[in-house]
């Protein structure tokens, strides 16, 4: 079992590719307002997260994740059901 | 707000909504004790700023033309000036069908102009009936129900199908009727990337196996007029203990050997749970539908909301409908020509140098990508100049942030007509600088 670190680690290598801008990748950085992703963006980014932890981010969720601190929270609560 | 909304907001003009006020920007209380009200309006904004900043480089407003005169299927006045139409969805050109419009005047003599009521109470007229026979038997299916629109007829059906503790499983790009769909239910939402078989399939085995599964699907998707790699989407979707929906809205009446649309065109039909189509588009009036043969389908009539709470259609739009879905089961010839018509503008399209959405005709939607929404209105008027009118779509309806002209064929579109409105793209186009 991969601890929240451990994923934040690898979300925030994940977001690599489509970090353009080369923003700091902090706990609170958000998708929408720091990595000025659109949502064909957000749509490949969550699915690279979802394919390496064979896991669902229904929509419903991603609604309420504004910041990578929040997705891997997310991910990790996943993980443990 | 990561994904979501962004997509629901597909119906909103604002993409990505507005950003939320910083509390010490709202003013509380004046000095009489009274809150000051806060304008709901002023979130619209940055789109006001960017209609106007449009509209000062010179172009006509793309979203406020007027038809003074519709004199057929293909052709109306507008600004005063003869124009073709190339962007109305009248696929088969039954609007001026001189059956459709005895049968439309017969009704509206003999019902009156409209039944003041829910197809549940007042609503259902012997037309009501007729025409949902019509469709059984365009369909080959056990059942029919009529809806006021399209768009409410997605909006019923995936949200009263899909529940609590469902899922829904639908394409990226999907149109905002299904978003909204999803959006008035209580299912969870799963997007795949738009017509990936692979994608589908994924996340279908990712989801619990014994959760109830509704996969949406498209069978031409109307932004880019590509067809659905259905028959390996369908199969999937069974192999996961999943059911389906497919819209047909942009493929019914041209589409497959009796018109049935992408999935009798790909063999799959009998495998689709339900079909969701549009009276607006081919059978040329306005109203929406679901079909299905599923055993239990006629109490969905008691338990959507979008079915019992608002009134039917009108005598003479349901009398119109039925005459002209009968017609449509016989319009082989039509279907044909049609095919052609779209072959050829897509062919001409590309050889005059426009970049067009799809490799080859798919359906009777061909899209012409523009560069940027400042030339893609350019275009769009310098063509309504030379007398033609296609439909301009931009962000956020479009997939990719693209702005396209949208040009959709008539069976009623002459050749000749196909070779004008290549030359009026040609003329526009080098006006413009676009090619």
């Amino acid at each position: 079992m991969a601890s929240r670190e451990e994923i934040m680690a690898k979300v925030s290598e994940l977001i690599g590719p489509f970090n353009n801008k080369g923003v700091e990748l902090k706990e609170d950085t958000t998708f929408q307002g720091d990595l000025e992703w659109d949502s064909l963006t957000v749509m490949d980014f969550v699915a690279a997260v979802e394919d390496e932890y064979d896991i669902i981010i229904t929509m419903n969720m991603q609604a309420e994740i504004e910041n990578i601190g929040q997705l891997s929270s997310a991910v990790a609560k996943l993980m443990d059901d | 707000m990561l994904n979501l909304f962004q997509h629901l907001m597909k119906t909103s003009p604002v993409d990505g909504g507005p950003e939320p006020k910083a509390i010490g920007d709202k003013q509380v209380q004046d000095d009489d004790g009274i809150t000051e009200m806060t304008d709901l309006l002023s979130k619209f904004d940055p789109l006001i700023q960017e209609r106007e900043t449009l509209l000062l480089t010179g172009v006509k407003d793309p979203y406020a033309l007027v038809m003074e005169e519709v004199k057929s299927p293909t052709v109306a006045i507008c600004n005063g000036k003869e124009t073709i139409l190339l962007g109305t969805y009248n696929y088969m050109g039954m609007t001026f069908d001189d059956d459709v419009r005895e049968a439309g005047v017969r009704a509206l003599e003999e019902f009156g102009s409209g039944t003041t009521g829910s197809r549940v109470l007042n609503g259902t007229y012997s037309g009501h009936k007729e025409c949902e026979e019509a469709l059984k038997e365009f369909y080959d299916m056990d059942h029919a129900m009529v809806f006021s629109t399209g768009y409410q007829a997605n909006l019923g059906i995936i949200s009263t199908l899909a529940g609590k503790g469902d899922y829904v499983i639908l394409d990226i790009d999907s149109h905002a009727s299904i978003y909204d769909g999803c959006a008035m239910g209580n299912a969870e939402i799963v997007a795949f990337r738009h017509n990936d078989v692979e994608a589908l399939e994924k996340r279908l085995k990712r989801l619990p196996e014994d959760a109830g599964k509704l996969v949406v699907l498209e069978g031409v998707y109307s932004m880019l007029g590509d067809v659905a790699p259905l028959k390996e989407m369908i199969r999937i979707c069974k192999e996961n203990g999943a059911m389906t929906l497919v819209d047909e809205a942009h493929s019914m009446g041209f589409i497959g050997d009796n018109g049935r649309g992408v999935v009798e065109a790909q063999g799959v039909i009998d495998d689709v749970d339900f079909i969701i189509g549009t009276f607006s588009k081919s059978v040329g009036t306005v109203g929406g539908f679901c079909v299905s043969n599923h055993p239990k389908f006629e109490i969905l009539r008691l338990a959507c909301r979008p079915y019992v709470f608002t009134a039917s259609l009108p005598p003479s739009v349901v009398a119109t409908a039925a005459t002209s879905i009968r017609k449509l089961m016989h319009s082989g010839n039509k279907r044909a020509h049609l095919w052609e018509n779209s072959k050829k503008l897509h062919q001409g399209l590309r050889d005059l140098g426009f970049e067009i959405g799809t490799p080859e005709a798919q359906s009777a939607i061909i899209a012409v990508i523009m560069p940027d929404m400042e030339r893609g209105a350019m275009m769009w008027q310098a063509l309504l100049e030379e007398g033609l009118y296609v439909n301009l779509a931009r962000p956020p309806a479009t997939p990719a942030n693209m702005t396209l002209l949208r040009c959709s064929l008539c069976a009623e579109h002459t050749s000749e007509q196909v070779d004008q409105i290549l030359g009026m793209f040609e003329a526009a186009g080098k006006a413009v600088g676009a090619i």
